[in-house]
């Protein structure tokens, strides 16, 4: 279990209990955080999923595999912590996670 | 909408695009009733994973769910799952249900979806036949996927193809047959059927192309084997079909809304019934971006329109359209597919098919209509501008891989 703290781009806070092994993308999406759209449910095929890391977390979030990496470049106002939260496991390690949803994802 | 006035909003079909109406419309700010009726018992979910991480057993019932059930009651939203709607009745503005029931409503949704194509052939009741479109067809279909047993895939498109994969990542000796001289062939061109059907077969797939069937055979009801038109007896523990879908359109077809080939929208999903809208798989919409109307089988197709419906409905400005794109697993391989590539004049190929990354890029016209790009997501983001965008390109630039694809989008949209 971890608590995962999501922002939204206007500076609204919303902390959720995340089971191990979800995605930070399913975790926003069923508690319908603003801002994540997922398109298409968490098949890296998208980029629709995009939030910023807290820095501090970055590490702990997890390798980006190559296929992460090529989407990100395409999306909107990336960031040196962007990723997509479909692709970051929720692990104990990931407790106190903080992640900042972009304005649109499009 | 008029202020203050109470609506009902009925939703007909609980797939993607039924479920993307509920968010949207209340997102929005609609604060009337919301009623989905859905004839499948489960909550609504996900079908791509059917024939990908679901089937393989990688993914539980509950990650397919679009939303957790206590969404649904915070949102105020009423499921009536497990019914049939019976029929539309316009001039009173009510539908009837299977149950006897009936539901008033100021908006209906028909997002009905597709049925898989009935297998026309002696032996298609047997058991141990499969379709592949509903959780309950896996429910069935699974038990049976064990390694070592053999599996006739009837029909080389995406739905047979990823459950190719599937059941030889399990396994399973499988066996493809297919129509048409090649794969994929409704879909995309000769460069990416040979690609697919060479790597099924270096899977160890058996792909028989150009072949017709005959009928199945069984054994106390349950099937034993495919025949094939020239009498070739393909031996089989399991027949899965998947020979394409066809448009739910008979409850607007009864209730005399216009239809051919799917339900006829407008830009707004909007039916001839200017309180009916139809969304999904079908509906047959506007492609705005190819200058023709059709039918889209495909998760984005669904989002799109389930967001154009709420709009029109809250009177909301009308969101883009965006390319049509699609996606499909099979193997390692991820394939993805930004706009549509029939009709087109020239194709070129970015990258090496060996390398297991590449993209073919459909011109017409000398203006982009579509890519598939297998392993390449650049290749498919940046198409997915270009084609959008319709600028005239040079096929030369677009498979010079000394420069990146961002590059490429940039210098087009200059």
């Amino acid at each position: 279990m971890a608590k995962i703290t999501f922002i939204s781009h206007d500076g609204t806070e919303r902390t959720l209990e995340a089971r191990n092994g979800m995605s930070v993308m399913e975790v926003a999406v069923n508690n319908s955080v603003p801002g994540i759209d997922a398109d298409c449910g968490g098949a890296c095929a998208c980029a629709t999923c995009h939030v910023y890391v807290d820095p501090a977390f970055l590490a702990l979030a997890g390798e980006q595999q190559e296929m992460e990496k090529s989407m990100l470049d395409f999306a909107e106002s990336v960031k040196p912590n962007s990723r997509l939260s479909c692709q970051i496991k929720v692990t104990d390690a990931l407790d106190g996670l903080r992640v900042t949803t972009p304005e649109s994802q499009h | 909408m008029p202020a203050g006035e109470a609506q009902r909003i009925v939703i007909v079909g609980g797939g993607q695009a039924g479920a993307q109406v509920l968010q949207s419309l209340r997102q929005g700010g609609f604060t009337g009733s919301l009623t989905l009726v859905g004839d499948e018992a489960a909550l609504p979910y996900q079908r791509p994973p059917l024939s990908k991480g679901y089937m393989k057993g990688e993914v539980g019932e509950e990650r397919l769910y679009f939303k957790p059930s206590a969404w649904y009651e915070d949102q105020d939203i009423e499921l009536r799952l497990g019914t049939h709607v019976t029929k539309i009745d316009r001039a009173s503005r009510q539908v009837r249900l299977g149950d006897g029931g009936h539901l008033a409503y100021d908006w209906l949704i028909l997002a009905t979806g597709s049925r898989p194509r009935p297998l026309p052939v002696h032996g298609a009741d047997l058991g141990g036949v499969h379709d592949l479109r509903t959780l309950a067809d896996v429910g069935r279909l699974r038990p049976g996927m064990v390694a070592g047993r053999r599996m006739v895939i009837i029909g080389a498109g995406y739905i047979g193809l990823e459950a190719a994969a599937v059941a030889r990542q399990l396994g399973l000796e499988v066996t493809v047959i297919e129509m048409a001289p090649r794969v994929l062939a409704r879909v995309t061109s000769p460069v990416l059927s040979e690609f697919y059907a060479a790597e099924h077969r270096r899977q160890g797939v058996t792909i028989l192309t150009g072949v017709q069937l005959s009928h199945l055979e069984g054994n106390d009801g349950e099937v034993s084997a495919a025949v094939l038109a020239d009498g070739t007896r393909l031996p089989a523990d399991l027949v899965l079909s998947g020979i394409g879908i066809l448009p739910n359109e008979h409850l607007a077809k009864d209730a005399g809304i216009a239809c051919s080939d799917g339900i006829l929208v407008d830009r707004d999903a909007r039916t001839s019934d200017p309180h009916v809208f139809a969304a999904g798989d079908c509906a047959s919409r506007p492609l705005v971006h190819f200058g023709r109307s059709g039918r889209l089988e495909s998760v984005h197709n669904a989002i799109e329109q389930g967001k154009l419906v709420a709009a029109a409905i809250l009177g909301l400005p009308r969101p883009v359209e965006d390319c049509p794109w699609f996606w499909s697993d099979q193997y390692d391989l991820k394939l993805q597919i930004a706009g549509l590539s029939q009709g087109y004049d020239t194709h070129v190929i970015r990258g090496d098919p060996a390398s297991r990354r590449f993209a073919v890029f459909y011109l017409k016209n000398a203006t982009l209509i579509a890519v598939d790009a297998v392993n390449s997501p650049a290749e498919f983001l940046a198409s997915k501008k270009l084609i959008m965008s319709g600028t005239k390109l040079a096929p030369g630039a677009l498979i010079d891989t000394s420069t990146p694809m961002k590059d490429i989008a940039a210098r087009a949209a200059a």
